[in-house]
């Protein structure tokens, strides 16, 4: 026991010492982070205001385009010949030409522009028509505009969890967010902290150190304090970028939150020069925008998740996968002399791991299907799949019941790993085949 | 109980699975010596030192150390020098063999303590905070003697230790071999420079084709190997004689000539050499007494008998 602390030890300290874990501890979030940063400052940046013209032949769009912060309508009656010959010195994004025989065909509508126009300006002027000719025709039908009003109803439902607390409002959104991007860690952590086991055997068998080490301690007892000291260095990986995460992203939002007021002032501005109706109706839009933000939302669903039972059973299956799989990794890494033979071992290992991440989008759709409560089960998929259904609410027999199956694994695969790794790290300059590896499982010690 | 061997392997078997690797192997070592394993690459000698190190098991036979059974707690009295040398290349020299002490049992306090008397004697203080891939081989192969006999223990395996040294350091290494013994540790000392098993050991045993072949005390094994053949230098002509053969035959500066003499038994040795001072001016008489370099090839080759050559 004294030596498995040791080599532990040993494990944790070269690793979380490297200049490559400090390095990746501390970039890590502020990648991600920068990631984010990007993809919405392009998105905040991105929108400036394109101008559309449209040429109405039928007179019956006029003012019936709403602007938006990145469209701005323009009207005219005339042909279509004098607006193409105006548009090279309007300073018009797009020119929409309505023919006069709208009502009765709808194929006429043209779209001009310089440069190729994006396609959500395409689908918004085709919606707008679509809705205008709707109207119109049911209007004409008889049906009058209160009518029209009154029978467009916008829902927006709350999804309620009935459980033995009382209703729970929660969101399907949020537990699908939360579920996933914790599978996500997993899977990462799989492959990562697998990687780092697997080399680490590599390491010690093609530097020889082996020998010296198992003349002093078991097999046995060298595998196991590098899986457990990886997997601290994991967790502490992990703890630190949840922690630097926490504190990037209070810095970020509190930037962010300058930016976008900043750029709701810019917009006003805009505004102001549209005329007069058109502006009344972009400011509509904008609010509606605003307060159908699905961030806060989000937010307010976190509260009504079971927080601490994804906290313990992400802490569970993270190490429950890693322990599962990076015994695997070790086997392979013990039987192999070079990098580039792990390639066929690696694949039947992989292949459950990206398997059940792929899966985890079907169990989002029924996160208590059959499908999700089997392979929420067996230890090979369970890690991902379980965390992408328990924001969701599990029953507590099934968890305990895939809990104590992913046990049941990792000591397998444990032991799997422990009787080829102690043949393999002293089988020098040898091709292992599969049959091979079979074979060592039986050798006596 | 103690015994005067500090190691016996009985009736040693170990299969692998296309092949024995060791096929009812015994040797005894006795205490404070230094004994010579021998054979031929691929002979079984890794294996029965793998055995000895409990990095496997025997399939047949058992090991006694110090008379007791072998068991984990021998662990920390054994030191292992194995011919693939190998550190930790991204770790730095002091911590490493501080990390190799303490897995062989020792408080980091001992191991410190004993780790400042080895630098110093080395003269390799500046490498503590070294990265051992910074270091040049001869320099990693020191510090991995350093740590093979740092925990000083009874039993010391050095498998091929002056490979990669050159003629200073391995001279270094064998005056601490020496010391060693002196101390009252006990080597075994698996090598394939026969010159170095005839300065060194006391006892050799050989293994060839997973069996020992030979066992016991050098100057026994070497009395044994022995052919009755004798060089001789003298001044005159020498007629031939019943008793004994002339072999070789070289004619040396100043009137000189030297001859190599195999007689069939020794009793006739005395009055053979009676006969050479009667007959020639005899200058130098002296029994050839074949080298392990000889021994070597002959037991592996599967003539063990004496024989003239």
């Amino acid at each position: 026991m004294k030596n498995i602390l040791l080599i532990i030890k040993r494990e944790y300290l070269t690793r979380v010492r490297k200049k490559s874990f400090i390095v990746m501890t501390i970039l890590g979030p502020v990648l991600i982070a920068a990631m984010y940063g990007v993809i919405i400052w392009a998105a905040i940046t991105t929108i400036n205001t394109k101008k559309v013209h449209i040429v109405d032949e039928s007179g019956l769009f006029n003012a019936k385009f709403n602007s938006t912060p990145e469209y701005v309508y323009t009207y005219q009656q005339s042909s279509l010949n004098s607006a193409k010959a105006l548009f090279k010195k309007s300073g018009w994004d797009a020119l929409v030409f309505i023919p006069a025989t709208i009502y009765d065909n709808p194929k006429g509508v043209k779209i001009f522009a310089e440069k190729g126009i994006p396609l959500e300006l395409q689908t918004t002027i085709e919606r707008n028509i679509e809705r205008e000719m709707e109207t119109l025709k049911l209007t004409e039908a008889g049906i009058t505009q209160s009518v029209l009003k009154d029978a467009k109803m916008d829902i927006n439902s709350e999804t309620i969890n009935l459980s033995e607390q009382g209703e729970k409002k929660s969101s399907a959104a949020a537990a699908s967010a939360i579920g996933f991007f914790c599978a996500f860690l997993i899977y990462m952590a799989v492959f990562i902290y697998g990687a780092q086991v697997m080399r680490g055997i590599m390491e010690e068998k093609t530097s020889r150190i082996v020998e010296v080490i198992i003349s002093s301690v078991r097999p046995f007892q060298l595998m196991i304090g590098k899986i457990v000291g990886v997997a601290l260095v994991g967790l502490t990986q992990f703890g630190l970028w949840i922690v630097l995460s926490l504190g990037v992203f209070s810095i970020g939002s509190s930037f962010l939150g300058d930016q976008m007021s900043k750029y709701s002032e810019v917009s006003e501005q805009q505004l102001a020069q549209l005329p007069p109706e058109a502006q009344e109706m972009a400011k509509q839009q904008m609010q509606t925008n605003m307060s159908s933000g699905a961030l806060p939302e989000i937010m307010g669903a976190l509260e009504t998740l079971p927080v601490a039972t994804i906290v313990i059973s992400f802490l569970f299956y993270f190490l429950g996968g890693y322990l599962l799989y990076s015994a695997l990794f070790g086997a392979i890494g013990s039987a192999v002399d070079a990098e580039t033979d792990t390639q066929q071992f690696m694949l039947p290992i992989t292949i459950p791991i990206i398997a059940s991440f792929v899966f985890a989008q079907f169990v989002l759709r029924d996160p208590n299907g059959s499908l999700a409560i089997w392979l929420s089960m067996i230890p090979f998929t369970s890690p991902i799949i379980m965390m992408v259904r328990i924001p969701f609410g599990v029953p507590i027999w099934q968890i305990a019941l895939s809990i104590s199956f992913l046990i049941a694994g990792f000591i397998f695969t444990t032991w799997l790993a422990s009787r080829i790794y102690r043949v393999g790290i002293l089988m020098y300059g040898k091709k292992v085949t599969w049959k091979e590896m079979a074979k060592w499982l039986f050798y006596k010690g | 109980m103690p015994s005067a061997h500090i190691l016996e392997a009985h009736h040693i078997v170990k299969h692998y699975s296309a092949h024995t690797a060791l096929q009812d192997v015994s040797i005894s070592i006795p205490k404070g010596t230094i004994f010579g394993l021998l054979g031929p690459n691929g002979a079984g000698k890794t294996s029965l030192i793998r055995i000895i190190n409990q990095i496997t098991g025997p399939d047949e036979g058992y090991v006694l150390f110090d008379g007791e059974k072998l068991q984990e707690k021998h662990i920390a009295q054994i030191g292992y020098l194995p011919e693939e040398r190998g550190l930790y290349k991204k770790m730095k020299v002091g911590e490493q063999l501080l990390y190799l002490a303490q897995l062989k049992g020792l408080s980091k306090a001992e191991a410190m303590d004993k780790l400042r008397i080895w630098f110093t004697k080395f003269d390799i203080k500046t490498w503590w905070d070294k990265n051992v891939e910074d270091l040049s081989k001869g320099m990693q192969q020191k510090i991995q003697f350093v740590a093979t006999v740092l925990h000083e223990p009874k039993l010391i395996i050095l498998d091929e230790p002056f490979s990669g040294f050159d003629p200073i350091n391995a001279n270094l290494i064998k005056d601490e071999i020496l010391e060693l013994k002196e101390k009252g540790s006990t080597i075994i000392f698996s090598t394939h420079r026969m010159e170095s098993v005839e300065e060194l050991c006391d006892h050799v045993a050989l293994i060839n084709k997973s069996r020992k072949v030979l066992d016991g005390p050098k100057d026994v094994i070497k009395r044994q190997f022995k052919n009755n053949s004798y060089t001789i230098r003298f001044a005159g002509t020498l007629a031939s004689h019943p008793d004994f053969t002339v072999q070789s035959f070289t004619a040396l500066p100043e009137g000189l000539s030297e001859a190599t003499l195999v007689m069939p038994s020794l009793d006739q040795v005395k009055a053979i050499q009676h006969y050479l001072i009667d007959h020639v001016d005899l200058r130098y008489f002296s029994e050839n007494i074949p080298s392990m370099n000889e021994i070597f090839i002959r037991a592996v080759q599967g003539d063990n008998q004496p024989q003239a050559n």
